[in-house]
């Protein structure tokens, strides 16, 4: 059984059978047209816990994604409203989202301070500034050229799925291939050795936090155009389904270990889930605790496994 | 008189042998010292003994009665009590309370409140015994080492203690430290009780130890007593095959200025620090702990900022803001505490190995993976690492095997420079020799080597200068003949002439 501790395939076969299950028990699961709803579901969710994954790698939480999601589409909303290209809009987003990252980030590395306090504090600030930019009103009539992202379909897969299959090839590519990743996951382990062996811990700080930061103004946009409209409530809670997306696929909270592939495969286990308990009929109101009870058992099987060293 | 042995002890963990037929006896008032190289069994040995581990096979017996320790409270009630090397006390409690842990019952008043008062009273009696003159109030986190060590022993003397085990208990101490804790281990002994003693200090065993019991690769060698054999034969014994000489100095000659430190100040150095390494040069930084030595190692490498004086490099001053410039430059610091500084515990040998270096084998910010693990396998095999696997988790590995990491992960980034904090504490005879074979290696391609160590015949056998440091101050520098015990032990102590 080594390899499959090695590989960490708990997550995986975790999925695999609530898909099993799910398609017993109901007939629509496996039909394209789901399969493609429960991906585009997910994604945005799934954007947000690639970046979570950079920042809990270190030892740190991002409890601001959320809110830095809503700021950033309110602004990208006013200024489409206001004339200017939705390409410009995006890309200032994502600047916002950037800065928004990066003022987390300075306030962990350099002024030394709790990362689950900074970003409590953070997620709070910019869900205030979002609600004083946007009077606490949602703001519509967007222009249409900026629905594709949202809505379009390329060879027949949602734009949203695209989106989110290239950035986790990419971030991927870094945490598992390069330099920086390697980095990343020294920090994470003990910062204090990173720090002696040469590693510029603090700017590597700063950078995953802004990581987190431009994925969230990412995940941002997608949503605002899947509604046409950007709500200052947007992404209330977010930054929880990323961090259990994150632990479920088998991520230390403790840092320095878990990988990206865990991550989506969490975060897939959630879309499911939501996807499958919708399909039967399920009350909302028992959904949730549903989701509560496999989160739980979810970790306590991981649990069990890590305990076996 | 009470007496402990343990018979044809064998243990294996998942059918990796680590004790092999181990007898072992200590008599009520003897100090027992148990020698052996790092992964010998002696702390598998002593967790058998105590309840932690049960043997597969062997009998413990005291005063000739079959015993069976099934947990650790188990040998604690027959009598046993053992201080591990990191020692086990709430720093957050005071002296007192970390005393009642345990004892809760004894002191339980009405409504399940603690009396203190009793309680206060029975710590000061116990703190006597042992010679600690602290209030029993103090939060153990304002005591030193060797005052924590001593509260240790009066935990273990609240119960009926027959038999006490000691792991490195000197490892961290200061001369005089030690020196006190050698006196309260001789009124043990007058008391009866029997002391297990591991240390790799072999001088420390022949001042204050009756009978040594030799481990190698989980086997008795044998058991012997300290007056009537030679140090020479006990390292033998313990690694396997004759060791000559144990610091093979090699001849001193010392090339270009390398490392020049002008008056040096930083925040945790008030008093200006001057010193030079050359080319080719072994030199020592000696004192206690605290005096100093490794703010010294922290100013050339980067960590704490120079506030005042000159640094220079090869010629050149030269200031590092961060560890990160001091490796650009050449200069390599092999920190004090492997385990919190030096190593990821958790991750492979080769994630550690290569951490420092890997910038030479990547391209275009990737990881040349197949380059990496040559690389690996090279310094592994150079080093003579003992290692399973590339990925064996360095926390795996026996503390010998950590350390020989630490140095191949620097070795690698080939340092024109390298400090060396402490290079083996806690690292058995064989490694040790590898270690000092690795400095002379690189002294003879001219590298500059400044090591700091408390232990001083190590310091005095493989230097060719060394510096002594007291109160956070340079106090002398010796060279030659002065390189003696007795110089070095005068300077330590201050010029008031404090013997010892």
């Amino acid at each position: 059984m080594s390899w499959f501790r090695r590989y960490r395939l708990g997550p995986l076969l975790g999925l695999v059978l609530l898909v099993f299950i799910l398609g017993v028990t109901s007939g629509q699961f496996f039909t394209v047209s789901n399969l493609l709803d429960v991906a585009l579901q997910t994604s945005v969710n799934a954007l947000l816990a690639i970046g979570m994954t950079f920042v809990i790698l270190t030892s740190g939480i991002d409890l601001s994604v959320g809110s830095t999601l809503a700021f950033s589409s309110a602004l990208a909303a006013q200024w489409m409203v206001a004339g200017i290209s939705p390409w410009m809009a995006g890309i200032a987003a994502l600047c916002i989202g950037g800065l928004a990252g990066a003022l987390n980030g300075v306030m962990v590395a350099y002024a030394r301070l709790a990362p689950f306090i900074v970003t409590l504090g953070t997620m709070t600030l910019f869900r205030g500034l979002t609600e004083i930019y946007t009077n606490g009103q949602p703001i519509f009539n967007l222009p249409n050229s900026f629905n594709g992202l949202g809505n379009g379909a390329i060879l027949g897969i949602p734009v949203p799925v695209w989106i989110t299959v290239v950035v986790f090839l990419i971030a991927w590519a870094v945490l598992s291939r390069t330099v920086a990743g390697r980095r990343i996951y020294a920090i994470g382990g003990n910062e204090k050795v990173a720090y002696l062996a040469g590693v510029r811990a603090k700017r590597y700080l700063v950078v995953v936090y802004m990581v987190s930061g431009i994925l969230a103004a990412l995940a941002g946009l997608v949503l605002t155009s899947r509604l046409a409209t950007a709500e200052p409530t947007a992404g209330n809670g977010y930054e929880l389904d990323a961090i259990t997306a994150v632990v479920l696929g088998g991520t230390s909270l403790m840092g320095g270990e878990g990988t990206l592939v865990g991550t989506i495969i969490g975060a897939l286990i959630l879309g499911v889930i939501d996807n499958g308990l919708n399909l039967l009929n399920v009350s909302s109101f028992y959904q949730d605790a549903v989701k509560g009870l496999v989160i739980l058992i979810a970790i306590m099987l991981d649990r069990k496994k890590s305990e076996g060293r | 008189m009470s007496c402990l042995e343990m018979r044809g002890i064998e243990k294996s963990f998942s059918g990796v042998s680590v004790l092999r037929s181990v007898n072992f006896t200590v008599e009520g008032g003897e100090v027992h010292a148990l020698l052996g190289e790092n992964g010998a069994g002696k702390s598998t040995l002593m967790k058998t003994l105590t309840g932690i581990y049960q043997a597969d096979a062997g009998e413990i017996l005291l005063d000739g009665v079959p015993q069976t320790f099934r947990t650790i409270l188990d040998s604690k009630k027959a009598g046993i009590a053992i201080i591990h090397q990191e020692l086990n006390l709430f720093p957050n409690l005071s002296i007192q309370e970390n005393l009642l842990i345990g004892y809760e019952e004894d002191f339980r008043g009405m409504l399940g409140w603690v009396r203190y008062k009793q309680l206060r009273e029975h710590a000061l009696a116990l703190l006597q015994l042992v010679g600690l003159t602290r209030s029993p109030e103090t939060p153990v986190s304002e005591l030193g080492i060797g005052e924590r060590q001593l509260v240790e022993i009066a935990k273990a003397l609240q119960s009926d203690l027959r038999f006490l085990i000691m792991d490195e208990p000197t490892a961290a101490l200061t001369a005089q430290e030690t020196q006190k804790l050698f006196q309260i281990i001789a009124d043990l002994k007058t008391r009866g009780v029997g002391i297990i003693y591991i240390s790799h200090r072999l001088e420390e065993l022949f001042a204050m130890a009756d009978r040594v019991t030799v481990l190698r690769d989980g086997m008795t060698v044998g058991t012997y007593c300290l007056r009537e054999v030679a140090e020479e034969l006990l390292v033998e014994r313990m690694v396997g095959r004759s060791v000559e000489n144990r610091y093979p100095r090699s001849i001193s000659d010392p090339g270009e200025m390398l490392l020049e430190l002008d008056g040096i100040q930083t925040r945790r150095l008030p008093t200006p620090i001057s010193l030079t390494v050359r080319a080719g040069e072994i030199v020592g930084i000696g004192g206690m702990m605290g005096a100093g030595r490794t703010e010294v190692a922290r100013a050339i490498t980067g960590i704490d900022r120079i506030t005042g004086g000159v640094m220079r490099l090869r010629g050149e001053q030269i200031h590092f803001r961060a560890p990160g410039e001091a490796i650009e430059n050449g200069v390599a610091l092999v920190t004090e505490d492997r385990k919190d500084d030096g190593l990821l515990l958790s991750f492979g040998v080769r994630f550690n190995l290569a951490l420092p270096t890997l910038d030479e084998r990547q391209r275009a910010g990737f990881v040349r993976t197949r380059r990496e693990c040559e690389f690996v396998e090279e310094w592994v095999k150079r080093l003579a690492i003992r290692v399973h696997h590339m990925d064996q988790p360095v926390v795996n590995l026996s503390g010998g095997n950590q350390q020989k990491a630490v140095f191949a992960k620097w070795l690698a980034r080939d340092p024109q420079l390298l400090v060396l904090d402490e290079p083996t504490r806690g690292v058995d005879v064989g490694a040790k020799q590898e270690i000092y074979q690795l400095m002379n290696e690189m002294k003879a391609r001219r590298k500059g080597i400044l090591m700091i160590s408390s232990d001083l015949p190590e310091l005095l056998g493989m230097c060719d200068r060394v510096y002594v440091m007291r109160d956070k101050a340079v106090v002398g520098e010796l060279t030659g003949d002065e390189m003696d015990q007795e110089v070095f032990m005068t300077l330590v102590a201050g010029r008031q002439g404090v013997q010892e």
